[in-house]
């Protein structure tokens, strides 16, 4: 329990990092150990075939694409980067205290509904929820790519255009 | 046939990026195509009778639970058309050939999402496919800076703010899901609608945080901050593609099937619809009288004309659904009719302020003459299209004895007349400034279009009980 209550005050935490930080490469990382950190906490309920994908997909190839990008940006004038971090920890400081607050607030909640989920239909098992039962969800995740590899081509090709 | 109408413009697109660079050129027209297939197909009833013959091998390869009826076959043919028109526009206005290949290659991604959104069956499959449009979207109002190179700036706050708020929607429906695992053990429209009719508090907590989500896609009052940034930064034929059909797909038309498939006529639910169904009328009727911009207040025109298709749904059940699906569809005509008509006065005067503007009907008589029918139809003018819509959402909202909400919606239109008014008074009517003399009428690849959909306006409104038994077969 201590465990697990360590592991996810942590989580929080790198998650805010990946969101407060200035740097893009940073901002990276911090997701990338958010979702290693999840992986562990789906671990250790016994997902484990959700921790795998979040491990592969998010904390690996996820990352490997925000590196990847990030090192084709122009880093910012350091000046202009502390005017920046200081004006954002001006606007943004009570959002942590907020977001811890509310977890605590929500620690003392107790839900009024018997929190258990039923097994979808099928034999439960996450491959043939994947590729049997959400194979139109799957598609939809394949759209989502496919609208995604145009992002890049269209916004790198109007940086192209723009460094000419 | 309901697989074809995802699987054919996926493969459209896939096809298109097969081609070599230099034949590249007819990436609209396949897309146009597609389009037309795409209209032509929601007048063919009972898809699924054709399920079971001709495409049965279909069901077999993807085994796709989808299910499309007479609403489905209304956003279909919004998407077709608007997305014509949207094309169209893109071949005059968009500059850069590179520009016009992802433009027909994102509308096509953003088709099967909209597709999707009309025939899917279940909450997962319904964020999925609103997720798959607003993505689409996003990247199509970054994609071009064409007809106003200083708008670059403007062009990525527009697209951030919707990128950003579209997120917020995402976790609200997201979280929504997870409470409906928890309360009804399951998300397919049925076992929500089952759920929703037992006793317990937490399925309401999670309709209510949907239609949050769903209130934010649809840029509906208090969550409408994003949408006249984005409509207006957004390049001509976005705008004419994301007014006409993607905020209501997304956002509006997932509220129709919502409602239609799960909420029925229950209280709680009903009671949400039309508050914030009048607020958003009453907010965004006057937000639009009050701006120069002329997209900026066809924006909020927007936002306002959505309130009534939610207003609709928090009347008389049956009545509303068929008053919201047909204000739906005219609304989606005449409003990407005047954001092609905003295209066609950018492109000749290369401005849209209207207080720079008057006058400009002596010299442009077709796009003077087809905005006055778009905007009268808009307001509720009869015999015009918009006429009955309105009327059938007043009469659902009397029958349902909400006579305090059906006094807003009359109201609301006299507000919606009066900003209209002030934009035909601001650029057509008048003497013509000498800064204008010069100016000419539109190019007849953005005439034929908006003449098009005038007349679409005028024939739905003349032929309303025929026009309503071919889009609607009669009745929700």
């Amino acid at each position: 329990m201590i465990w697990m209550t360590l592991l996810l005050v942590v989580l929080v935490l790198a998650a805010l990092w990946a969101s407060m930080t200035t740097a893009l490469l940073r901002a990276a990382l911090g997701l990338a150990l958010t979702s290693a950190l999840l992986a562990v906490v789906m671990f250790s309920m016994g997902a484990t075939l959700a921790a795998v994908m979040e491990l592969s997909v998010c904390a690996g190839l996820i990352s490997v694409v925000l590196v990847s990008v990030t090192s084709l940006t122009q880093r910012r004038p350091l000046k202009e980067a502390l005017a920046n971090r200081r004006s954002r920890l001006r606007r943004y400081w009570p959002l942590p205290l907020v977001l811890i607050a509310v977890g605590v607030a929500l620690s003392f909640v107790h839900a009024p509904v018997e929190i258990a989920l039923r097994v979808p239909a099928g034999d439960g098992d996450v491959r043939t929820v994947l590729w049997s039962l959400r194979q139109l969800d799957l598609f939809g995740q394949i759209l989502i790519l496919l609208a995604g590899v145009f992002g890049v081509l269209v916004l790198f090709r109007k940086e192209a255009k723009h460094d000419d | 046939m309901s697989h074809l109408l995802l699987l054919v413009p996926f493969l459209a697109v896939v096809v298109l990026n097969l081609l070599p660079k230099r034949a590249r050129g007819a990436a609209l027209w396949v897309s146009f195509g597609v389009l037309g297939l795409e209209a032509a197909a929601a007048f063919v009833e009972r898809f699924s009778s054709i399920d079971s013959s001709a495409f049965t091998w279909l069901e077999s390869v993807f085994g796709f639970r989808l299910a499309a009826d007479h609403l489905s076959g209304l956003a279909m043919l919004c998407a077709g058309i608007v997305g014509m028109v949207a094309l169209l526009v893109a071949r005059r206005t968009l500059k850069d050939a590179g520009e016009k290949f992802f433009f027909a290659n994102l509308v096509l991604v953003a088709l099967v999402g909209i597709n999707g959104i009309a025939m899917v069956r279940d909450l997962f499959s319904l964020y999925v496919f609103v997720e798959v449009t607003a993505i689409a979207t996003f990247i199509l109002i970054t994609a071009s800076r064409s007809g106003a190179a200083s708008r670059g700036e403007q062009v990525f706050e527009g697209a951030w703010k919707y990128i950003i708020l579209s997120v917020v929607a995402s976790v609200l429906m997201l979280t929504s899901i997870g409470f409906f695992l928890l309360s009804a053990g399951d998300i397919t429209f049925d076992a929500v609608k089952t759920a929703l009719g037992a006793p317990g508090s937490l399925t309401w907590v999670a309709m209510a945080l949907f239609l949050c989500g769903l209130f934010v896609k649809g840029g509906l009052v208090p969550f409408h901050g994003w949408l006249a940034d984005a409509y207006t930064a957004a390049p001509a034929p976005v705008s004419v593609f994301m007014a006409g059909i993607v905020t209501k797909a997304s956002g509006i038309f997932a509220l129709l099937r919502i409602v239609s498939s799960t909420m029925g006529s229950a209280l709680p639910g009903r009671e949400i619809l039309l508050v914030v169904g009048a607020l958003t009328i009453v907010v965004g009727a006057f937000l639009a009288l009050g701006q120069s911009n002329m997209k900026r207040m066809l924006a909020y025109s927007s936002v306002s004309q959505m309130g009534y298709i939610v207003l609709a749904l928090g009347g008389d059940l049956n009545l509303g659904i068929l008053a919201a699906g047909l204000h739906f569809f005219n609304h989606a005509i005449s409003k990407s009719q005047l954001f092609a008509n905003a295209a066609a006065i950018e492109e000749q005067l290369g401005t849209l302020n209207m207080d720079e503007m008057g006058g400009i009907g002596a010299r442009m008589p077709v796009t003077a003459g087809t905005t006055a029918v778009a905007t009268l139809s808009i307001a509720g003018l009869p015999p015009l299209a918009g006429f009955w819509s309105k009327l059938l959402i007043v009469l659902a909202l009397w029958n349902a004895k909400e006579y305090g909400f059906a006094a807003v919606a009359i109201l609301a239109s006299l507000v919606t007349l009066a900003y209209f008014l002030s934009l035909q008074r601001r650029v057509f009517f008048g003497k013509t400034h000498p800064k204008w003399a010069h100016v000419k009428e539109a190019a007849p690849g953005l005439l034929v279009p908006v003449v098009a959909l005038a007349l679409i306006t005028i024939a739905l409104g003349v032929g309303f009980p025929f026009a309503l038994r071919v889009l609607l077969g009669g009745g929700a």
